[in-house]
């Protein structure tokens, strides 16, 4: 009984812990996962982020002058764990959370918003957050699913010279909020050009895909879109290169487009396409500096052998928005320590034009971002990009171009509107 | 000289059957349930809320459902997951479609929906017994997080297939969404929790229980002396699933807030439930609390001491975390195979005599 009280003593004691008083730092945690099915994706995407304020803090001394802090919490793309982590680190004073996950995302949405905290879903999440006058705590620039699913189909409109009326598009996705998220416009979509769209959902984790592609060999998709993440994109690109299907007309999303998806299926993967909303290869200056002042001094997060992966990159380039968005917040309260209310005005207001990615250290990485009041998705710009299975590297095909609009943004306001009915937000005043 | 029991005599049979028999036991009860119902609530904050005590009690609900069925009932059941995944999806279905039903009463209801989903997948189970149903209940569980994601009249048509729980009050105070204190959810957790644990403990000493552990015994034996088998045992898989429905009720409404089935409604799920009644003790109310604390909070406790105290790196630790919670589990079942329940009803004898045995 004595040693029961004692361990008793000892829990409550280490659990107290996970909430300690706020430092006069900049707080960002890092809601990751280098564990389970979804870890190749999510170990690059961590060390990107972690190693660019590790390079803020050794380079320019911080943001401002203020050091950064970055608090790691490993969620397994598991959103009960997600939920702990965002509890156990939301009273350090986190400034901005990106959970990297679509479900996490939708959990803590109204929970960021009551705790007045911003965050940052990152060509992820809930596209109708892309209204802020209805979503006034969540970001998602540069861009959505919604913006993907439609440079896609702009893509393959060009390679069918502009008709794709009959044409057969299957859509093999993860079985989850993440994976259903283009479904809406894609059906729109068919509606407008006239494709017959098949649906092919593939549980969590994504090993078992047999019969999805067995589907697809049967009925022979003219193009097959996939919406997947983890060990799922390298099994589906692998399953493709099996019943031989032509892979220039395998497109993935943002997130099925990494070197570690297309790697294992090898000389079979050439020619995968994926959209892309930022530059690939480590062809920036920025990476100079990350060795440098990171890499070389041991300071990295991981290895250091992810630099310059798409998914590094994407880690790196959340970092920048987030630190460039902590500057502008900086700047427009003229206090260096911002609280994550002033980080919220910081992420509205920010504007990174091509001239200061070239500063950054990231000439023409990405396309322009102007984020306002009403809308928090940014250019909503994406690229083609296409893997070289020979030089093992990823190119971009096409200039960033633009989603269809006239069927976006009135899907937007329908399903944003539904949110707001359904939980009672009256819109903000954006003028 | 730990339990003080000179003169605690009983003098009537129901003295000498409470569940408390001894008095010092009774006293610490009584103290712990004043305790959290008086003194956690003030103390209580977010992180203590979401992380340790909601999933805490929602699991101990689970645990004490199927701790019903699989321990007291003795029929195996790996489709926890799926009943939770009912609970849920009936208590968002009740709370959106009727917007003024007391939370309370949607909670008691996506019980009962459960229930009677339960008692259709129980009807195998007068026919099939053991692993056998234990595969049937399997079916169960990959059948309902199908529906659940096929059918889109369960979520409401919503994009995405997501739930999420609206606001909800209880005597003015926001109990589910962002908004709601903590001390709220907790409070309403703990009290339906307490009820069902005290309903739970009296069912299993009454009759029914006995007709149950009867079937669990030996099947042929309870039927020669007049125990009903179909009548126990879907009275087992009603009581058992109306016990996880609420707990996928809770699950959804007041501690996720937003669901999807695939993921929040697994396989894992259900091992999960089944891991932590075979560790806490099958055929123990105790066991069903113990089980589910040990295999809720354990991970949290193990992430906190490396992590938040050592300032290891994560992924390091959540591999450990794993190596840890599974050397544990071997562990404990190798020292005590009948989980902690029997663990603690050892230590209690020992303390009992404690400091002069013989």
């Amino acid at each position: 009984m004595k040693f029961t009280k004692l361990g008793a003593a000892a829990v409550a004691a280490t659990m107290l812990m996970g909430a300690g008083p706020a430092a006069a730092e900049l707080v960002f945690p890092s809601l990751s996962y280098r564990t389970g099915p979804y870890a190749p994706n999510g170990i690059p995407f961590a060390d990107g982020y972690a190693d660019y304020f590790t390079l803020l803090n050794e380079r320019d001394g911080g943001i401002g002058g203020e050091m950064t802090k970055l608090l790691e919490c490993e969620t397994g793309y598991n959103t009960q764990k997600g939920v702990e982590c965002y509890e156990s680190t939301k009273d350090q004073g986190s400034l901005v959370y990106q959970p990297l996950s679509t479900g996490i995302t939708y959990q803590l949405i109204p929970k960021v918003t009551a705790d007045n905290i911003p965050m940052h879903s990152m060509g992820y999440g809930r596209t109708s957050a892309a209204n802020g006058k209805v979503f006034s705590h969540i970001f998602n620039y540069p861009g959505t699913y919604w913006d993907a699913a439609s440079v896609i189909v702009k893509h393959i409109l060009e390679q069918e010279d502009g008709d794709i009326k009959g044409k057969k598009i299957a859509l093999v996705y993860h079985n989850s909020a993440y994976g259903k998220e283009p479904i809406r416009t894609l059906e729109e979509l068919a509606k407008k050009h006239g494709y017959t769209l098949t649906l092919l959902p593939v549980d969590h984790p994504g090993q078992e895909q047999k019969s999805q592609w067995l589907q697809i060999r049967r009925e022979r998709p003219d193009y097959t879109l996939m919406w997947g993440w983890g060990v799922m994109n390298q099994v589906a690109i692998k399953e493709a290169a099996n019943i031989r299907y032509p892979m220039d007309k395998f497109i993935g999303v943002w997130w099925s487009a990494s070197e570690n998806d297309v790697l294992p299926a090898g000389e079979a993967a050439n020619g995968y396409k994926a959209v892309a909303f930022h530059g690939v290869g480590s062809d920036f200056p920025v990476y100079d500096d990350i060795k440098k002042h990171v890499v070389d001094t041991g300071k990295s997060a991981g290895d250091g052998s992810n630099l310059g992966t798409v998914l590094y990159n994407r880690g790196m380039y959340a970092a920048i928005l987030a630190a460039e968005a902590t500057a502008t917040a900086q700047k427009i309260h003229g206090v260096q320590n911002i609280t994550p209310a002033m980080m919220r005005d910081g992420m509205e207001a920010l504007e990174l034009t091509t001239t200061r990615m070239a500063e950054l250290g990231v000439p023409n990485f990405g396309p322009e971002i102007k984020v306002t009041c009403d809308n928090h998705q940014g250019p909503g710009l994406a690229a083609i990009q296409q893997w070289d299975a020979k030089a093992k590297t990823w190119s971009l095909i096409s200039d960033f171009v633009a989603a269809d609009r006239d069927i976006i943004d009135p899907l937007i306001m329908e399903d944003s509107m539904a949110y707001a009915a359904e939980n009672n937000i009256t819109t903000r005043d954006c003028s | 000289m730990f339990y003080r029991e000179a003169g605690d005599f009983k003098t009537s049979y129901s003295a000498d059957q409470q569940t408390f028999p001894i008095a010092f036991d009774r006293w610490a009860f009584w103290l712990l349930i004043a305790f959290a119902f008086f003194v956690v609530p003030f103390v209580i904050n977010d992180y203590w809320e979401k992380s340790v005590l909601i999933p805490f009690l929602v699991f101990a609900m689970a645990a004490l459902g199927l701790n019903i069925l699989t321990g007291y009932c003795g029929q195996l059941s790996l489709g926890t997951g799926g009943f939770m995944a009912v609970g849920a999806y009936a208590c968002y279905k009740l709370m959106t479609g009727f917007p003024d039903m007391n939370l309370f009463i949607v909670v008691i209801l996506s019980g009962g929906i459960t229930a009677s989903v339960g008692m259709i997948f129980g009807i195998p189970s007068l026919r099939i017994k053991g692993f056998y149903l234990a595969v049937a209940t399997l079916a169960a569980q990959f059948f309902l997080v199908w529906l659940f994601n096929k059918m889109p009249w369960f979520y409401n048509y919503s994009a995405t297939g997501m739930i999420t729980a609206p606001e909800r009050f209880m005597f003015g105070v926001a109990v589910t969404g962002p908004n709601a204190p903590p001390w709220a959810t907790y409070l309403f957790c703990l009290t339906i929790v307490f009820i069902f644990a005290w309903i739970a403990r009296n069912l299993t000493r009454g009759h029914v229980g006995r007709s149950w552990m009867a079937i669990r015994d030996m099947d042929i034996a309870a039927e020669i002396i007049g125990v009903r088998p179909l009548k126990t045992k879907l009275t087992a898989f009603a009581v058992s699933s109306f016990y996880i429905g609420i707990a996928g009720a809770l699950f959804f409404a007041l501690y996720l807030g937003a669901v999807e089935p695939t993921e929040a409604f697994g396989i894992n799920q259900s091992f999960l439930v089944l891991f932590m009644i075979i560790i806490g003790g099958l055929g123990s109310i105790f066991g069903s609390f113990a089980g589910a604390a040990f295999l809720t909070l354990m991970p949290v406790l193990l992430k906190n001491i490396m992590v938040g105290g050592l300032g290891w790196p994560t992924d390091l630790a959540a591999h450990l975390e794993f190596i840890l919670v599974g050397g544990l589990i071997v562990f404990f079942l190798i020292v005590e195979p009948h989980g902690f329940a029997q663990l603690w009803r050892i230590a209690k004898e020992k303390l009992r005599l404690w400091p002069f045995p013989y």
